[in-house]
């Protein structure tokens, strides 16, 4: 302590500098949020990290799925030992010089430890292979910028080259504002891989999270052969505060929830998460023996 | 000082605005001089804002005004087939040059009655459905596309979110991208977001001089990035939305010259100007076999985007390769 106030004295090489403070990630094994104790949102019960993590992080009492991060998503889903990612590569850049923009993707890679907010690669479902993307709501709201663009469209491309089907896990609040006009363009770029899916005649299947909003659902995450969500999910194009700011009146608890969605006619199914390694499984198997053509 | 001034002489441009509407007499050069001085060439900030209020003018040319006076006729359709007719989203058959074409375009009100009806521009899910149907119709029937957009963006409401706007928003952009028929987007007015990119997918997109394009309007960034709704102008400066930052970005492939002061001062010239670009557009797109337009449209959509990529060495990827294929035969020889 005096040593330090003094050395401020001396010359600067002298001086006792201060280790840069390190943001404390998620534990390097499950690069996940695994607590000791977490509390359900809606039921307020207190459960057991390890309890949670056994159960899939859904709730023993009010079935309240908690948000994943992808590698648990990843580990939940996939076989053992079979997930190889692809496009590792790809950084943000800062197109429109946006403020604070680079530091704040630095601060999202220090804290969730992750490249980007989706994470792509192929693995195998029961020993069936697939494309697969998953979104990190964790990395600056799953925002969808160029690099999550990119990712996306290139694993459904992945799909049409290596005739694997494609899985995608959204979660995500919409496009990147931060990257003005290049966010917008994504919608578009992964719009259009989709349609390539298609003429290729390879089957995508979305299953949408908790959240998915705006620019995300106004684009691939709507374009599935089969959409899938999981119980109780936010999903919508227009925020729930915004609609509120238009009608002036407060929502409903359930609008824009999957339950919604899938009364609306919007999605396929929800899945619960447990139920969701068999349903895809099902869905690949049933999607890979070739119709009468 | 020169707040003062400035005052001033916002002072002397909303006099002369009301003597302009009472007496009703064409001072309209003097008040887009007036503007000018205003928003002065040396403010960037102030230009931008300029520039996005005058894409808002309530004077503006609308999508219809432009259509009658760009095609040579024109018959407005109605209708998605599904639920209902949107006048937020107008659309038809039209002649330009003596060839048919399918305009499609965000439709706003000049008063506050036209702007009830047309919902201020912000289009329901059914009005994409009607562009999408009208959109095939004219692939069917081998007409170029032209859209004009204009839209603060899709309506942010219960029943757009019922008939499920982003689902639309998502099928208009997937078909666009491989409709075989030309499209020419041209922004007209506000291009806002994801209500404007569900017309906006095409071979060409040209933007008017003073019209801008975002992924979210100016007023929505400054409360969701600058927690301050009041940021606006600081917004739209930082997300670049005029038409120089758009054109440099490469997301725009022309800039249509609008008359002194703006669009709202002349309607016949600004129509004439768009005319003469896509006239010149058509000819050349139509004479691009349909394969290949097809190919550059999707190159164009594939290449939006800025990144960068670290280079994998070479070595390492063959070693990833063989390491993988070593796995693959593994596995197989010995599925347990």
């Amino acid at each position: 302590m005096k040593l330090n106030r003094l050395s401020r004295y001396l010359p600067f090489h002298f001086r006792r500098r201060k280790a840069p403070r390190k943001e404390v990630p998620f534990p390097a094994k499950e690069r996940g949020i695994v607590k000791k104790r977490h509390q359900c949102p809606f039921c307020h019960r207190h459960i057991e990290g390890g309890e949670l993590e056994r159960n899939l992080f859904v709730c023993p009492d009010c079935s309240h799925h908690f948000q994943l991060t992808p590698w648990e998503r990843i580990r939940f889903l996939i076989d053992p030992g079979s997930f190889q990612e692809t496009e590792k590569g790809i950084a943000s850049l800062n197109p429109i010089d946006f403020p604070g923009y680079d530091d704040k993707i630095r601060r999202m890679m220090n804290i969730t430890g992750l490249d980007e907010a989706v994470i792509t690669g192929i693995g195998s479902i029961n020993g069936k292979k697939t494309a697969l993307a998953v979104m990190s709501f964790q990395f600056m709201g799953g925002s969808m910028g160029s690099v999550v663009g990119e990712k996306i469209a290139r694993i459904m491309l992945t799909g049409v080259g290596r005739n694997l089907p494609v899985i995608i896990f959204t979660a995500s609040g919409g496009a990147r504002m931060q990257e003005g006009i290049f966010s917008l363009m994504q919608m578009a770029k992964t719009s259009h891989a989709a349609a390539r899916l298609e003429e290729a005649g390879i089957p995508l299947f979305i299953v949408l999270t908790d959240p998915t909003m705006g620019g995300v659902t106004a684009s691939f995450a709507m374009l599935g052969d089969v959409t899938l969500a999981e119980p109780g999910a936010l999903i919508g194009f227009a925020g729930p505060r915004v609609i509120e700011g238009t009608i002036k009146q407060k929502l409903p608890e359930s609008f824009q929830r999957s339950e919604f969605l899938l009364k609306k006619g919007f999605i396929d199914l929800i899945v619960e998460r447990k139920e969701l390694r068999p349903t895809l499984s099902y869905l690949i198997e049933t999607h890979s023996r070739g119709g009468i053509r | 000082m020169i707040k003062k001034k400035k005052r001033e002489l916002q002072a002397k441009l909303k006099e002369l605005m009301t003597l302009a509407d009472r007496d009703r007499i064409d001072i309209s050069e003097e008040i887009s001089k007036l503007r000018e001085k205003i928003s002065g060439g040396e403010d960037p900030l102030a230009r931008t804002w300029a520039t996005v209020q005058l894409a808002r003018h309530s004077d503006r040319p609308t999508t219809l005004d432009l259509i009658n006076r760009v095609a040579d006729c024109f018959l407005e359709l109605h209708g998605d087939r599904a639920f209902s007719d949107d006048p937020a989203l107008v659309g038809g058959i039209g002649m330009l040059d003596g060839i048919p074409v399918t305009f499609l375009g965000h439709q706003k009100g000049r008063n506050l009655k036209e702007n009830i009806k047309r919902n201020y521009g912000m289009a329901h899910p059914e009005g994409y459905r009607k562009a999408l149907r009208l959109a095939r119709q004219a692939e069917k029937f081998g007409r170029p596309i032209i859209t004009f957009i204009d839209t603060p963006g899709a309506y942010p409401g219960i029943a757009s979110e019922e008939r499920g706007i982003g689902e639309a928003i998502a099928r208009n952009l997937k078909v666009f991208s491989t409709l075989t028929t030309p499209i020419i987007c041209v922004i007209v007015g506000e291009g806002g977001s994801g209500g404007a990119l569900g017309i906006g997918v095409g071979d060409q997109v040209f933007i008017l001089e003073n019209a801008v394009y975002s992924v979210i309007s100016p007023e929505g960034c400054a409360s969701i990035l600058l927690k301050d709704a009041g940021k606006a102008r600081d917004a739209a400066h930082l997300l670049k939305l005029t038409a120089p930052d758009l054109f440099r970005f490469g997301v725009i492939d022309g800039i249509i010259p609008e008359p002194a002061g703006g669009a709202q001062n002349d309607l016949l010239a600004t129509a004439a100007a768009i005319k003469e670009r896509l006239r010149k557009e058509l000819s050349v797109l139509r004479r691009i076999p349909i394969s290949q337009l097809l190919k550059s449209r999707g190159k164009r959509l594939q290449n939006f985007g800025e990144f960068r990529e670290t280079a994998r060495a070479p070595e390492e990827r063959t070693a990833n390769k063989f390491l993988a294929r070593l796995r693959e035969t593994v596995i197989s020889r010995f599925p347990s």
